[in-house]
């Protein structure tokens, strides 16, 4: 039997009993708002947070010990299994380490539908984030408009691979089919109805004095801070440090594309909102250029870079990263010459953004916490692995 | 005094009609909510999903009824009774119509015309926060007893500006009694607006709804039950139809007050510039005044619906600021500048 | 002057091993030093790694297992082929094959300024797996230590938490060793609900 354990001094999570003037809640594994099954055990007075420990590892599956044990090849399924909100940057994510071990530069064509893919499950993400969001903060209806178009997306990722959630999209070298017929067409609806959709939520929440009472000033953080403890992505843009791996550290065609960073100025969870809303806009320009670039290449350019059947790079470690909706997404990869890596380990955004929840909800109600965690975009499946 | 009879009748139609409606409520919150979520909501019991709450009644009575091994059982089993029991006996003195005149006897439409009908509302009012506290403290349960205190808190303090609202309103028609005030708002006001307590309290008015909907429990003021912070709040454990109870008892009460609402501010059963009982026979004008009466409740009602699945939620602080510092004193306002009127015009 | 020149003149003499792979560049350092290494590597005017991406472990005993056996097999042929040639009088010593320190503890760390990124390379012996803690750097160590700790049982000097991180509280063994089986040993977390 597992003891009962808490950092919280005075607090016993066996028991029942309040100790002191405070009461320990235990909220998840198996709540409502703890997405996915993340837990934390809060020392409350009143509703009021006095400390907090997360603890984590209910989702774990050791996808880095199942790695070491697969091929290169046969891992990138498992990598949908991390971010499942956004599998397509997982798969690309890895794919590039790999492809960096070997010392692999893929086709022209295979980054471009790379960069659409990618973009699009960005959108995926930020549309899941701020409808959660919404429907934590007790607004219902965002969470809707946005859902409907994320399926829209989806039903591009059904024809190009057939999978709607986890995509698999993309060999190590390249990818493995080129954009759907109709993607053109669909785009072209779908781009607006996703401008629809934001404006609609925007009208909702952005400036309802409810919203911004719940969200301007909680767990805020500084940019300082948010280095420290190893914050990327849109957290620690809304703590207003303009960085973001695809202007900072350009990969595949990223610095042929004009667009901004959204950047916040308070780190809160209003900001990190505002943050993922104006990314969205960005994205839809980014997949706007790389289509035009992709219309360009001739139809039979090739997709695939030239690399062996039996994938065998050669021994070394490597770490790549990319910028995946939530941060900075890296996986560290060492080679021993076999076919299956010797060591996989994966750095993901929300593992290192969640270690620093206890600082971020220290004062906090129980309201916020509900609301920072979802702002953060915490996915138990790549922070739990 | 009517003989027993009719009164029986009354209560026993009244009591039925609420319960319907209710039940439809369910309904009218899945679609019409559908319907703003870009969804289609439940369409398969019945036609348009109409028999959907009769499914769900069957439900949650067939369900199998569980009591938590270390509730307290006597106040786990208490707890919805003392929510549902002020919500089902509220609606006896607000009016559902003006009167029905059958074989030259005339029957008034509202089972009981206390001359403190008042009173009695702001009294069940304040009892029902009993059935959510002791059902939340009965249930063992840490998000149980954090929701019956919320809601302890949250009806404590808009009972406050609830009641003072009433008070002025009191004040400007000079009754307590529901019928005598709803017979009062026929007419014009200032020569061109319909004699409705609204053009006469206008804030009152905002300060009413915005208590009712704190009373309610409803978004954005519905945290003794926020599902995403905890679980369920005071109904956590409850299941089969012990929630059933929690959950009709809320619709219940949203049509109390959706009915309070226009009773006292939207002129009852009475049509702007329009008087039916001119022109209308005595049964129809009865039925009429029944229709005109209920539209406008079922407007009220659909505002419920509308607010809830529009706005966020507030947060327990925000709740009990705005409850104290804004809404208090404001109704203290109110009372001052309409005793003071009263005081200069009369 | 190159990224190498430069770490190699804040770094000077704990400088172990410096060497690239596809573009990444691994500085070894000494085990004992790596807070002092990992300050200096911070505060060091045009260096200024001063964003610690990721704290990664690694089992490094099958490779060396591996190693051991190609170089047993190589000296095996050796001696074999001197022995073929006649050449009985020159005994060799048995060679005793030195075993380096089993695990690596590799400090990501990315300079913000020049987006430069270096890695940082400890050794750690199976026999005495102990790391003096980042945490006291960069809070974002706090974690990935812990996970280290988890999964490969190297402890972290001076953590102020070093508990459990995935792996609950009593599970024994340490599942990215290499020689911990793909299955697992069979640990099973008991939940007695009776009692």
């Amino acid at each position: 039997m597992r003891e009962p354990h808490c950092n919280v001094p005075g607090c016993d999570l066996g028991s029942d009993q309040m100790v002191g003037d405070y009461v320990t809640i235990n909220i998840g594994p198996s709540h409502p708002a703890m997405h996915g099954t993340l837990r934390v055990v809060a020392k409350t007075d009143g509703e009021t947070v006095i400390e907090a420990e997360p603890e984590i590892g209910y989702l774990h599956r050791g996808v880095e010990k199942l790695g070491e044990n697969l091929t290169y090849n046969q891992f990138i399924p498992i990598t949908d299994r991390l971010n499942y909100c956004s599998s397509i940057v997982n798969n690309v994510a890895y794919e590039k380490a790999v492809e960096k071990l070997m010392g692999v530069e893929i086709p022209e064509k295979a980054q471009l539908v790379r960069v659409i893919l990618m973009e699009l499950s960005r959108i995926a993400d930020h549309q899941v984030c701020i409808g959660i969001l919404g429907v934590d903060i007790g607004a219902f209806t965002p969470f809707f408009y946005q859902i409907i178009q994320r399926e829209e997306i989806y039903e591009i990722f059904e024809w190009y691979n057939g999978a709607r959630l986890t995509v698999t999209a993309g060999r190590i070298g390249g990818q493995d089919a080129d954009l759907p017929d109709m993607f053109e067409e669909k785009w072209r609806m779908l781009k607006d109805g996703i401008r629809k959709a934001n404006d609609e939520t925007d009208k909702l929440l952005t400036h309802n004095r409810i919203w911004m009472d719940r969200t301007i000033g909680i767990s805020a953080f500084s940019a300082e801070d948010a280095l420290n403890f190893g914050f990327t992505g849109p957290c620690l843009r809304a703590c207003g440090v303009p960085r973001d791996l695809r202007k900072d550290d350009p990969y595949y065609m990223y610095d042929q594309f004009d667009f901004d960073i959204p950047v916040g100025k308070n780190g809160d969870v209003f900001d990190r909102y505002m943050v993922r809303m104006k990314e969205m806009e960005e994205s839809i320009k980014i997949i706007d250029q790389a289509y035009a670039l992709y219309r360009e290449m001739p139809e039979d350019a090739p997709l695939k870079a030239k690399v062996p059947k039996i994938i065998k790079p050669p021994a070394g470690e490597v770490y790549a990263a990319l910028e995946s909706p939530n941060g900075e997404l890296g996986f560290y990869l060492k080679s021993d010459g076999s076919d299956k890596p010797y060591r996989i380990k994966v750095r993901p955004p929300c593992f290192m953004i969640y270690q620093a929840f206890p600082e971020l909800i220290k004062g906090e109600m129980i309201a916020d916490t509900i609301a920072c965690l979802s702002s953060l975009n915490i996915i138990a499946g790549e922070l739990d692995r | 005094m009517e003989d027993l009879g009719i009164t029986v009748i009354k209560v026993v139609f009244i009591w039925t009609w609420v319960l319907l409606i209710a039940t439809l409520m369910t309904w009218v919150e899945r679609r019409g909510s559908a319907m703003m979520q870009d969804r289609l909501g439940p369409n398969r019991a019945g036609p348009f999903g109409l028999l959907q709450p009769v499914a769900d009644g069957i439900k949650l009575f067939t369900k199998e009824d569980i009591v938590p091994e270390k509730a307290q059982k006597i106040l786990f089993s208490l707890g919805p009774v003392l929510f549902a029991l002020p919500a089902f006996s509220a609606y006896a003195v607000v009016p559902f119509g003006d009167k029905l005149v059958l074989d030259g006897k005339e029957i008034i439409l509202q089972v009981a015309d206390v001359n403190i009908g008042f009173l009695y509302i702001v009294a069940l009012g304040g009892l029902a926060v009993y059935g959510m506290v002791v059902g939340g403290w009965g249930s063992n349960n840490k998000y149980s007893i954090l929701g019956g205190l919320r809601s302890t808190a949250q009806l404590i303090s808009y009972e406050v500006p609830f009641g003072i609202v009433l008070l002025a309103v009191v004040m400007v028609f000079g009754t307590f009694s529901l019928r005598e005030i709803s017979l009062a708002q026929q007419g014009t006001f200032l020569g061109f607006l319909p004699n409705w307590g609204v053009f006469k309290q206008p804030l009152g008015f905002i300060l009413f709804m915005t208590a009712a909907y704190a009373e309610a429990n409803r978004v954005p003021f519905d945290l003794p039950e926020a599902e995403s912070e905890i679980v369920a709040g005071y109904h956590t454990e409850y299941g089969s139809m012990r929630l059933g109870l929690y959950l009709f008892g809320e619709y219940v009460n949203l049509y109390t007050l959706a009915a309070l609402t226009v009773t006292l501010f939207f002129g009852a059963w009475h049509l702007p510039y329009l008087d039916m009982s001119h022109f209308l026979g005595p049964i129809s004008y009865g039925i009429a005044s029944f229709l005109v009466f209920f539209l406008k409740t079922a407007f009220f009602l659909w505002l419920f619906v509308w607010i809830r699945w529009t706005v966020p939620r507030f947060r327990y602080d925000q709740v009990m600021g705005l409850g104290w510092k804004a809404l208090i004193p404001l109704s203290l306002v109110n009372l001052f500048v309409t005793a003071l009127i009263i005081q200069l015009t009369v | 002057m190159s990224l190498q020149d430069r770490i190699r003149h804040c770094l000077q003499n704990d400088v172990l091993d410096l060497f690239q792979c596809q573009g990444d560049l691994f500085v070894q350092v000494p085990r004992d030093r790596i807070v002092q290494c990992l300050e200096k590597l911070r505060d060091e005017p045009g260096l200024e790694f001063d964003f610690l991406v990721d704290v990664v472990g690694v089992d490094n005993s099958a490779l060396h297992e591996k190693e051991i056996k190609a170089r047993e097999k190589a000296l095996a042929k050796e001696k074999e082929k001197a022995e073929e040639s006649g050449e009985t009088g020159v005994e060799n010593e048995p060679v005793v094959l030195e075993v380096p320190p089993r695990f690596d503890v590799i400090y990501l760390l990315l300079s913000l300024k020049s987006n430069e990124r270096l890695a940082v390379k400890v050794k750690v012996p199976e026999e005495d797996p102990e790391v003096d803690t980042v945490t006291t750097i960069w809070r974002a160590a706090d974690w990935p230590e812990r996970e280290i700790f988890d999964f490969l049982g190297i402890r972290f000097r001076g953590h102020h938490n070093l508990k459990r991180l995935m792996m609950w509280e009593g599970f024994g063994s340490y599942p990215l060793r290499k020689d911990y089986p793909l299955q697992g040993k069979g640990e099973e977390r008991h939940l007695d609900y009776d009692e």
